[in-house]
């Protein structure tokens, strides 16, 4: 009775109890002391989390972070404090995850695909500016004493450390100040800057000169060696590396007030050396004048510099992040230098997914069938070993067989193959040599495919005997008492009955591999270059699939990221992707089996 | 007559020769023979590989010629740092050189991103899979139907993103940012929800909804049910869905390439990398010890739970 009660539990007439357990059944219950007491600790300790996250969000001015962080806040102490809504409690902690690094991503890139964001573009104007001015250098003179160039800008550097913040700081004295002694007037104009402080000079009466002289060559030099609420450092090279880096690239401005003018450098730690810039930046104009030929740059609409502001004339290379509206689309369809490794490379893209789908069942299931015999003892030593190369990690894998198929000292070429050697006919005659497994774009594709063969194989091997064991003996057994030969009842009843139940798992295998981007990447680095186009604007390898071709597009070290184009190809291969499995899906009883 | 033609087929008692035993099974070991060579030659040959000395590495063709365990020592020592041997090739000095490529931290590095990830993205998910297997309520039809989209979303093409918010929050929260193990866990369990999600949907599905009914007429709140009964229920495919997701994460090499730069933050599947830059050179047999090494974990459990990895491949396609 109570069995019953529960299955249909509206439609019985009942009691006021049994209709109050009924409401509980649907409520989640009433809770429990020690439930609410470990649910508000959680919830004190995420909202401690968050607090402290929050202050240092106010600390730096990150107000739309801490706004949605404030407001995510909220919502989660929202969400498991009231009694009702108990899906959300289930489903809120994957769902943050999920709309962090899944949906706003996916947000991101598709705004990211209508920007020029790339290692050219990477910043607003102002930091391409400063990355322009800062970079265009050169030290402004001599800086040895005995030169006749010798420039009297040129200061003896200490490191201190500031007694009030801590930071470091360059203590320096003016060169080329010859006195008797170190007490001797008019003392040497000692100045003192560095990243955490402006340089300004140091009075007299604040700065100790050292009782020995620096320079004996030239003339006596007496170097500042302490200053007031400064304490030197002895050894500057015991600093850590980054900031001995930080010391060293670090421009001290002569003027504290000019962001891009004169500056002083301390490459060694010892001497400043004053820099001229070689890129002068006129505020008023808003122009960057080229010292070298005067050559004057504006900037333009396209995220660069031109000269003259002219679009068709030279810029310079590092520019700024601006919106290009379509561009990005546009040039996936029409830039031939785009063009003509795009059709290559989706060809390949196509050939290597259904290649390999083909030959990994194929091979699968004639394992399959070959152990899908009643008498064959073994057959659970046999499954262990077969699944093997599935349970090999996939990355090591193709680090494993990119060494395998090494020309020279690969297994494959000197033990299984024996050294065998083939000829090559080049027109200055013909060469001997053993198989350039991943230095030919050709055997490089059969190298990939046969080691998508070997990683793929287990996984049909696994699905298809559980799909041949799934065929109801009977059907077989029948048809061979009708006469039809093994080869027969195979074709035409276990093959089509097989493919029916594997269907979806062929499509997501295709999937799969249309983008197996560790397999390619890691195996040959979707290379070799192919000889005509190692001077291409885009690196597109022999073995390339689509996913490889754009990872390198945005993440190439060689040729220059480019973001936006390489999230307008991601937003393209999205909806080819999540269309063709859509459809696919529509055709399986995936959406059935959800009711 | 063709219907008898087949002998198999047909009950007999007939006693078998050697050559009818050959002809129906004995064939199929042979092959099956062959066909195990085909499986394990490539492991058997970075386990011999493994244990060569580096000077021989470029002329040793026989697998297990001679065995040494110096490259094994050479990456567990524990020193933060490689040792890589410097063979006695072109220079003609031989000696000891520390390399930059800290093996065992990697190791140490795959296995705590990897087990934070795997145990954090099934635990997410089954929370999720709870919800929309045993809970009614409005957009869980439209739920599934976005993580089952979602799914099919290749990580890959969101690189561009996910580079663009860790270096964002890198800049206020080093801890969560670019070269922070943390900050890569955080992007893996992002996507836990669409791979995890709809795997284990179907397995809570088939624990009988009487069983919690009973608890709850008996006074069970929800989250007794669900960590007193359900998850008891469904342990080996949890445990089964942390084996992978923990096999898939440790494999991962595009994201972790792009977020772990520095060689003492990185995992096994981006450090090892820099071992075969240059193949058959100084640091191939090396890496051969360090894949043996982080195989091996992963092999061994994968075949300790064999049985519950097949069911969960082919339970959603094949009802075999």
């Amino acid at each position: 009775m109570a069995k019953k009660t529960t299955e249909t539990p509206m439609t019985i007439p009942m009691s006021k109890e049994k209709q109050k357990s009924i409401k509980k059944l649907y409520s989640g219950g009433v809770p429990s002391l020690r439930g609410t007491i470990i649910k508000i600790i959680f919830l004190a300790l995420i909202d401690a989390v968050a607090v402290s996250v929050a202050f240092v969000l106010l600390a730096q001015n990150q107000w739309i972070a801490l706004v949605v962080l404030l407001a995510v806040l909220v919502i989660v102490n929202w969400l498991y404090l009231r009694p009702a809504g108990l899906p959300a409690k289930y489903l809120a902690p994957g769902v943050l995850f999920l709309l962090a690094f899944q949906v706003y991503v996916l947000f991101l890139s598709t705004t990211t695909a209508f920007t020029n964001y790339g290692s050219a573009n990477n910043g607003d104007f102002n930091q391409a500016l400063s990355s322009i001015v800062d970079g265009n250098n050169e030290p402004a003179s001599n800086a040895d004493p005995t030169s006749p160039t010798y420039n009297a800008d040129f200061y003896d550097v200490q490191v201190v450390k500031n007694d009030s913040n801590g930071q470091y700081a360059f203590l320096m004295t003016q060169a080329n100040t010859p006195l008797a002694s170190p007490t001797d007037t008019p003392a040497p104009n000692v100045l003192v800057g560095g990243p955490s402080e402006n340089l300004r000079q140091l009075q007299p009466t604040d700065f100790t000169l050292s009782n020995t002289p620096n320079d004996v060559t030239a003339s006596m030099q007496f170097d500042a060696i302490a200053a007031k609420g400064y304490t030197l450092v002895k050894d500057p090279t015991k600093l850590s590396g980054a900031e001995q880096d930080k010391l060293s690239n670090f421009h001290i401005l002569l003027d504290p007030n000019k962001r891009f003018g004169q500056f002083l450098m301390a490459n060694d730690l010892q001497n400043a050396v004053p820099y001229n810039l070689t890129m002068v930046w006129d505020e008023k104009a808003q122009t960057l004048t080229r010292q070298s030929d005067g050559a004057v740059f504006k900037p333009s609409t396209d995220g660069f510099f031109h000269i003259n502001g002219n679009l068709k004339k030279e810029s310079i290379s590092t520019g700024w992040q601006v919106n290009v509206g379509l561009k990005n689309f546009i040039s996936i369809f029409t830039d031939p230098e785009l063009l003509r490794p795009l059709g290559r490379v989706l060809t390949w893209t196509f050939v290597f997914a259904i290649s390999s789908v083909l030959t990994t069942f194929v091979l699968g299931l004639a394992i399959a069938l070959l152990f899908d015999y009643e008498k064959l003892r073994g057959k659970k030593l046999y499954r262990s070993f077969m699944i093997l190369p599935y349970a090999f990690p996939g990355f090591l894998s193709a680090y494993v067989w990119r060494g395998l198929f090494n020309t020279d000292h690969g297994f494959i070429n000197t033990t299984i193959l024996g050294g065998l050697k083939i000829t090559q006919h080049l027109p200055t005659g013909d060469i001997h040599m053993m198989i350039p497994w991943l230095e030919d774009a050709n055997w490089a594709k059969l190298a990939v495919l046969l080691v998508n063969l070997w990683l793929g194989f287990p996984y049909m091997f696994l699905i298809t005997t559980g799909a041949l064991q799934a065929i109801p003996s009977e059907l077989t057994e029948s048809a061979t008492i009708d006469g039809a030969s093994p080869w027969q009842s195979f074709r035409l009843i276990k093959l089509p009955l097989l493919l029916v139940s594997l269907a979806p798992l062929l499509i997501s295998s295709f999937a799969y591999n249309f983008n197996n981007f560790t397999l390619i990447y890691l195996l040959t680095t979707g290379g070799p270059t192919l000889p005509e186009e190692i001077n291409a604007k885009y690196d597109a390898g022999g073995t390339d699939i689509l996913i490889t071709f754009v990872y390198k597009i945005a993440f190439s070290a060689g040729k220059g990221r480019d973001y936006g184009m390489a999230s307008a190809f991601s937003i393209l291969i999205f909806i080819v992707v999540g269309g063709i499995s859509l459809i696919s899906f529509r055709r399986t009883k995936a959406l059935e089996e959800m009711n | 007559m063709t219907a008898t033609t087949d002998y198999s087929l047909i009950p007999t008692k007939r006693a078998t020769t050697p050559l009818r035993w050959f002809l129906s099974t004995g064939w199929r070991h042979i092959i099956g023979l062959f066909l195990i060579l085909y499986a394990v030659f490539p492991i058997l040959y970075i386990l011999s590989t493994s244990m060569i000395g580096s000077a021989d590495i470029q002329n040793t063709s026989a697998l297990f010629s001679n065995v040494t365990f110096d490259n094994y020592w050479a990456l567990l020592d524990f020193s933060g740092k490689t040792m890589l041997r410097v063979t006695a090739d072109s220079s003609g000095a031989a000696g000891m050189v520390y390399s930059d490529n800290p093996f065992d931290l990697w190791y140490i590095n795959t296995i705590i991103i990897g087990l934070t990830t795997s145990i954090g993205s099934v635990f997410l998910s089954a929370l999720a899979a709870y919800a929309f297997s045993r809970l009614r309520f409005k957009g869980r039809r439209g739920g599934l139907l976005s993580l089952l989209l979602i799914q099919m979303y290749p990580s890959i093409l969101g690189l561009v993103g996910i580079y663009t918010i860790l270096s964002a929050v890198g800049r206020v929260f080093p801890v969560l940012g670019l070269d922070s193990s943390l900050g890569l866990i955080m992007v893996y369990m992002g996507g836990s929800l669409g791979t995890g999600t709809y795997l284990m949907y179907g397995f809570f599905n088939t624990v009988p909804q009487e069983i919690d009914e009973a608890a709850k007429l008996d006074g069970a709140t929800h989250t007794q049910i669900y960590y007193g009964i359900i998850i008891p229920l469904v342990a080996p495919i949890l445990a089964v869905n942390v084996l992978l997701s923990y096999i898939g994460t440790t494999s991962d090499f595009v994201l972790a390439s792009i977020v772990l730069t520095k060689p003492q933050s990185q995992t096994l599947a981006v450090g090892l990398q820099a071992f075969i830059s240059d193949p058959y050179s100084k640091n191939w047999s090396l890496f051969t010890a360090g894949a043996v090494l982080a195989a091996i974990p992963i092999m061994g459990l994968f075949l300790y739970l064999q049985k519950h990895i097949i069911s969960g491949l082919t339970g959603g396609a094949v009802k075999g």
